[in-house]
Parts: C-alpha cells; sequence; structure tokens
C-alpha cells in the first residue's frame, strides 16, 4: 500500500492550540502586560518597566515565604516518599483485606482541602480536639495557634494525612505491577527482603515515584487553602506560602502589578522545577 | 488592536520577538529535520530543546540581574542572547 506522505494531520491540531491560546497563553500575555505597569483603574495604567520585578526581588517578605515554600515542599517530599512507599510495602497484595486497605487509604483524598483545614483546626485544638488535648494530657505543651514549630508540625501533619495515600495508591499499583516472575527468581537466589526491595521492587518503581515526586511537590509548592484555613499564616507569617502571599497581594491590597510580577518569578520557578523533573522521565524511559 | 487591555509596545514586541523565534525555528526545521545529539548539555537534546533551555534560562538571567546588581538590563539582554547561541551550536 502507498504511505501518503504529507503534514495536513497538523490542522487538527488547530483546536486544541486555539483552546490552550485561550485558556492559558492569552491569560499568561495579560500577566506579563500588568507586570510591567502600574494600573490604578481603568484606563490609567502607567507604565513602569521592570521595576515590579525588582521591587518583588529584592521584598524580603516574598524571599521568606519562598524561603519557607521550599523547606515545606523539601519536608513534605522527604516524609510523604519514603512513608508512602512504606504503606504500599505493607499493604495485602489481593483479596478482601485489599480492597478494604484501598478504600481506607483513599478517604483523605476525598475530602476538600478547606474540609481538611476545618477538620484540623479543630482536632488539633488544646481544648476540644482530640489530637492536641492528647498531646498536652502527655505533659507536652503544644498549641498551634501560638507557637510556630507546633504551627508548623500541624501544617506537616495535615499535609502527611491527606497526601500520603496518593503517594501510596501510586506505589501499589507500580508494585502490583511486576512480574510474579521477578519475585521467583529472588527466592531461587534466596535473596533478602531488603535485595528484593532494593533490586526488584525499587527501580521497577521509578516511573511512578517520579510522578509521585512531581505531584506531590507541585501540589506542596502551591498549597494554599489548608494552611489558610489551620492557622491563617500565623502566628504572625510563620506558615505564610507563598500563594497566600500572593492572594494577599493580589486581593488584599489590589497591588496588581506587583502581584503580576511575583505571579510570573513563581510561574518560572515552577515551569523550571517541572522541566526537570519531565527531562528526568524521558531520560529514564530513553535508558530502558 | 494595543489599547485593548491596556496592552504596552513592549510587551507587544516582547511576544511579537517569541512568536518569531518560534515561527523562524518551526521553518528551519521543516528545511532541515534536526536529530538528537549529545553536546555539552548533560542530556540528549533537539534544536527545540535547546531553544526551550535557552529562553528559560534567559528568563533566569534577566531576574539574576534584577536582584543583584543596577546594571542596564540591556545587557543581561546581550548575555542571554550570546548564550542561546552558545547553546544552540554546541549545547
Amino acid at each position: 500500500m502507498q504511505k501518503v506522505q504529507n503534514n495536513k494531520a497538523w490542522w487538527l491540531v488547530l483546536p486544541v492550540f486555539l483552546l490552550v491560546a485561550f485558556s492559558a497563553l492569552i491569560p499568561l500575555m495579560t500577566v506579563v502586560n500588568y507586570s510591567v505597569q502600574d494600573i490604578f483603574g481603568p484606563g490609567q495604567a502607567f507604565f513602569v518597566g521592570t521595576e515590579w520585578f525588582k521591587e518583588v526581588l529584592t521584598d524580603e517578605r516574598l524571599q521568606d515565604s519562598l524561603i519557607r515554600q521550599f523547606i515545606f515542599s523539601g519536608a513534605v517530599l522527604l516524609i510523604q516518599i519514603p512513608l508512602g512507599i512504606g504503606v504500599a510495602l505493607m499493604m495485602p497484595k489481593s483479596g478482601i483485606k485489599g480492597s478494604l486497605c484501598l478504600i481506607l487509604l483513599a478517604i483523605p483524598l476525598l475530602i476538600p482541602w478547606n474540609v481538611v483545614g476545618t477538620i484540623w483546626q479543630i482536632f488539633a485544638r488544646g481544648d476540644i480536639g482530640l489530637f492536641g488535648w492528647g498531646i498536652n494530657q502527655l505533659g507536652i505543651d503544644y498549641n498551634y495557634t501560638g507557637d510556630t514549630l507546633d504551627a508548623w508540625l500541624t501544617v506537616l501533619l495535615m499535609d502527611v494525612w491527606h497526601w500520603t495515600p496518593l503517594v501510596a495508591l501510586l506505589c501499589y499499583s507500580g508494585l502490583r505491577a511486576i512480574p510474579e516472575a521477578f519475585y521467583q527468581a529472588a527466592e531461587i537466589d534466596r535473596a533478602s527482603k531488603w535485595a528484593v526491595f532494593r533490586y526488584i521492587q525499587l527501580p521497577r518503581l521509578k516511573s511512578v515515584l517520579i510522578i509521585a515526586v512531581l505531584l506531590r511537590f507541585m501540589d506542596s509548592f502551591m498549597i494554599y487553602i489548608e494552611p489558610f484555613v489551620l492557622t491563617g499564616g500565623g502566628p504572625g507569617s510563620s506558615t505564610t506560602f507563598l500563594s497566600q502571599t500572593l492572594t494577599t497581594m493580589a486581593i488584599g491590597q489590589f497591588d496588581l502589578g506587583r502581584a503580576a510580577a511575583f505571579s510570573l518569578i513563581y510561574f518560572l520557578i515552577v515551569l523550571l522545577i517541572s522541566w526537570l523533573f519531565f527531562t528526568a522521565i524521558t531520560h529514564a524511559d530513553k535508558e530502558k | 488592536m494595543i489599547a485593548w487591555m491596556n496592552w504596552t509596545p513592549t510587551v507587544a514586541i516582547f511576544f511579537a520577538v517569541i512568536a518569531g523565534i518560534l515561527a523562524v525555528m518551526t521553518v528551519y526545521e521543516i528545511v532541515s529535520p534536526c536529530s538528537e545529539r549529545k553536546g555539552f548539555l548533560p542530556i540528549a537534546t533537539t534544536r527545540g530543546d535547546r531553544l526551550f533551555i535557552g529562553l528559560l534560562s534567559a528568563a533566569y538571567i534577566h531576574l539574576a540581574f534584577l536582584a543583584v546588581s543596577d546594571i542596564t538590563l540591556w545587557v543581561a539582554l546581550a548575555v542571554s542572547v550570546a548564550w542561546l547561541l552558545v547553546l544552540l551550536r554546541w549545547g
């Protein structure tokens, strides 16, 4: 059969391109446009060049929240990834117990963010919350509204509770995809449990883990509602992460130019890190 | 057109240049398709990959200039263009 060689199929991409243009490109261009102007109202815009960028980059409040954001995302990854792998390894492989575990694990994922915040806000209270009251009864002085460390630990714990199941579910599906023959071979070689994990399970989990790390990084980097509901960013500004700082700036102070410049920098950070992950994934696939 | 949503000439030029680069690179790709190769970057890249890396690093170069110095951004632009060309040729 004669194969037709032409590039006309590219026209079929046009609808998607238009859709993306309206949903992503034009809004992004608008943000770029706002970031170089000082806008007071309709028809009252002044071109200010890169002034907002300069101001945003040297703003200590923003630098602080950026550092906090990186620490938070780092901590989230360091805790949730190993924990998720561990949970997935310990889950029953099949049968009713396996299904039960899956359902139990999925429950936190079904709860809306602001409800998660509210749940933990009450759960961690020293007077009426079971968790806060229990910790206080153990003789540990715990108060997430007054103490920076307590607030941080509570936000972290909340995120771990909410999102570790996602990592666990991803790893579980990755583990189930390993053919039984691998384990049989390991058994013949009398490989230890650790060796099985290190040389069979972990390498086979690589691609799911990269996705898990990417998802968890992006989500935690853009976290807004949960800490906002739980601590309101306090005490002081100790749990104010990037999104919240941005929202305060854009909506609270209606500082559109500054917020736009900040959004672009935020976008560039996210773009860089996503690209690094994406390259890592495609690179890992090519090596196979 | 340009008055709509307070568009400014600067932003228009910026996006026109980006669109222009993309258009030129597309034509170039059709005229002489490139293959993936390994340069001084740690990964094998296509021409498009190198363009993306170049543009992204150009953004960071500009931000770095803004953040730590008062040197005019034309210097940053020159550095970015030079870096982009090096990247496209040897990256």
